[in-house]
């Protein structure tokens, strides 16, 4: 990864707002590597300043201090329209041609490349048509803007983007309006590109999951201006993705690599044990009722777990006396039985 | 629906054959009617039997036809341009003040320079009256839309835009008002016979000049369709793709002043040709892209005003009411039929 040449470099890169002589950094001395086939996701709370630095590093804002180099040229003394044809964009902007249908969208990419009057060479066609098959958004090429669905508004979005044909694409949260099985989409969409076409891209999300799942790397926005990069996995061993997103109420399991919204509630711990599929939703559904799950077998409650025809089955030990429940409703009814004597609830 | 090429391209040649037969209907019709035979002797050979149709034809209703081409043309394709610039559907010549300010332009020339500069004095002035009054129009155009541009950069909200347009426009007719009140009857005469706007006042020397300046701008604004189209996506995509933002809109502003300023010096303020006929062919053709829009809008707008011109002249009688009236008529239903479709129109634009 490391003997790739980065398409993207910043030097001691300070980003912010100035206005009226007063100066807002937002972050400072930030010292980043992009490099060609890699999907970086850009992590950090709300007014971490993500849109901040998407916007620096795409020539909108300028740098407070620093450098940006892309391409190994200093970002500000690429022109207009050479900039355009290392760096495309998709923005969250609201696209309000509604007239425009898809097809004349994807079209506008090329814009950096054709004459005067916009035509289009054989060329860029090919180019269009490259796009198009990549995202997969042929049916909906004759279709206007305002009849698209926020996900294949989206797509298409991406779509001109790639007709740009540029080494970097920048995406500030693609996944935002999108349903779920259309974040997923979008997601894998974007892993796929960076691997077949070694663009580099790199993108804005609140999607931590999906990030984590992803991404070959993480740059992880803390709201005092620094961030951390690294591979996802390493950032969640070494606790960088904990601390990023450090809040009350709300802890990270690095052994799932989930959040946990819920905390325990009581001190009632139980030890939970079983295959894969019953364990993982009677500990959710355990989780989310406030009980506690131990590590170790040593706890007042044991439940052995088990797939069972209508799909699950519980065997639970406490204090040496054995019950059987066939549902994981049936499970909770049991515990609150139990623990009941504890008063916590 | 769908549309494509070759749909337009028929659109193209119906919307062509219309305009030419609104061309030869106005030159036929008025408070003479003149046969379709004579019409096409006088036209193509200089010549005819009766002598008083030669001067009614070359003299009055060729420049004053040719005329409603060039405004019809200029006022709706600085309509178009200022849609796509400011993305807002109700963005227009009119709405934003841009003709206020080219009406103070015309003032400051009319009002201020004595009676020797009425609007008789001028159509005697010559080449460099006409330049005068053109270049003061599309400077007080210009003044308006720079000061609007400029707060279109804070405001967002189009519907707020356009109560700043309205303001700004009230603000400049007030200014005018000021001026008419200090101002000798006679003058004020021609200044009001002017605001009333006509197309018949452009012959001669002017007509030159007018059609010189609508064609320039009318090319700067074909020039500037890329641009346009890479601004429908908006600025931050448009600087995206490698435009430079502020020399486009400094084209654009350069391009709509001259349409602006020109047309309306000369044939007064015409109202509501710039925000409705851009909609009307949008939807004709349905595409948002310019290097198609720029030519359709031309021909829609040369055909609606030739047509406005005949039903200014009311066939068969001697009256003649003037063409602003006609346009608002005609115009004003349709800007009240685009907020009606579009109830979100505070955000989109079409």
């Amino acid at each position: 990864m490391k003997n790739r040449k980065p398409i993207v470099e910043t030097h001691a890169l300070a980003i912010g707002y100035r206005s009226s002589g007063t100066v807002r950094t937002v972050a400072e001395d930030l010292n980043l590597q992009l490099r060609p086939g890699s999907l970086v996701c850009l992590l950090g709370s709300n007014g971490a300043g993500k849109s901040t630095l998407m916007r620096t590093l795409s020539g909108l804002q300028p740098a407070l201090a620093g450098e940006i180099r892309i391409d190994e040229r200093p970002l500000q003394t690429l022109k207009p329209v050479e900039l355009a044809q290392k760096l495309s964009l998709v923005l969250t902007d609201r696209i309000d041609a509604g007239n425009l249908n898809a097809r004349e969208v994807v079209a506008l990419g090329r814009t950096p490349y054709t004459d005067w009057l916009g035509s289009l060479t054989r060329d860029d066609h090919s180019k269009i048509a490259q796009s198009i098959e990549q995202t997969g958004i042929a049916p909906l090429l004759d279709r206007h803007m305002h009849q698209l669905s926020d996900g294949e508004r989206q797509k298409v979005m991406l779509a001109r983007a790639l007709a740009q044909d540029t080494p970097l694409i920048l995406l500030d949260e693609p996944t935002a309006h999108l349903d779920l099985p259309n974040r997923v989409e979008m997601m894998r969409l974007l892993h796929t590109l960076a691997r077949d076409t070694r663009k580099a891209i790199l993108l804005s999300t609140h999607e931590l999951d999906l990030a984590l799942q992803t991404a070959d790397e993480l740059w992880l926005m803390h709201p005092n201006g620094t961030i951390m990069t690294g591979l996802p996995e390493d950032l969640v061993l070494n606790g960088a993705f904990e601390a990023t997103f450090a809040r009350s109420g709300f802890a990270f399991d690095r052994a799932t690599g989930t959040f946990t919204i819920h905390q325990p509630k009581n001190n009632a711990q139980i030890y939970l044990e079983g295959p894969d599929k019953p364990l993982f939703w009677a500990r959710r559904a355990l989780q989310r009722e406030g009980y506690g799950i131990s590590r170790y077998r040593d706890v007042d409650c044991v439940v052995r777990v088990s797939e069972a025809e209508n799909g699950f089955m519980a065997e639970i030990i406490f204090q040496n006396q054995l019950f059987k429940v066939a549902s994981v409703q049936a499970l909770i009814e049991q515990m609150r039985v139990f623990f009941v004597s504890n008063g916590e609830f | 629906m769908i549309y494509n090429t070759q749909n337009r391209s028929w659109l193209f040649i119906l919307l062509g054959i219309l305009a030419l037969a609104l061309f030869c209907l106005d030159i036929m019709l008025g408070s003479v009617a003149i046969p379709f035979k004579e019409v096409f002797r006088i036209v193509t050979t200089g010549e005819s039997e009766s002598r008083a149709w030669l001067f009614i034809i070359e003299k009055i209703r060729l420049p004053k036809a040719i005329t409603a081409i060039l405004a019809g043309c200029g006022l709706s394709v600085s309509g178009l341009q200022m849609q796509t610039l400011f993305r807002n559907p109700l963005a227009g010549p009119s709405e934003l003040g841009i003709t206020a300010g080219a009406g103070l332009g015309v003032a400051a020339v009319m009002l201020a320079g004595g009676s020797s500069a009425s609007m008789y004095a001028i159509s005697q002035l010559g080449i460099s009256g006409s330049w005068l009054i053109i270049g003061m129009a599309s400077l007080g155009s210009a003044g308006v839309l720079a000061l609007i541009l400029l707060i279109a950069g804070r405001i967002r909200d189009n519907v707020i835009l356009l109560i700043v347009g309205v303001m700004i426009g009230t603000i400049t007719l007030s200014i005018i008002s000021i001026w008419q009140y200090f101002s000798q009857p006679e003058q004020l005469q021609e200044y009001i016979m002017w605001m009333f706007g006509s197309l018949g006042g452009v012959t001669g020397y002017h007509l030159y000049v007018l059609s010189g300046v609508v064609t320039g701008g009318l090319l700067l604004a074909f020039a500037s369709s890329k641009s346009l189209n890479a601004l429908l996506l908006g600025e931050n995509y448009a600087r995206s793709m490698g435009l430079s933002v502020g020399r486009t809109r400094l084209l654009i502003m350069l391009s709509t002043s001259l349409l602006t300023g020109s047309i309306t010096a000369f044939c007064g303020p015409i109202g509501f040709v710039g925000i409705a006929i851009p909609h009307i062919t949008r939807s004709l053709l349905g595409t948002s892209n310019h290097r198609v829009l720029i030519p359709a809008t031309c021909l829609t707008g040369t055909v609606l005003l030739l047509l406005c011109d005949i039903i200014a002249q009311l066939p068969g009688t001697q009256t003649v009411i003037p063409i602003n009236i006609v346009t608002s008529l005609l115009g004003a239903p349709v800007v009240i039929w685009i907020i009606i479709r579009r109830n979100n129109i505070r955000t989109s634009f079409s």
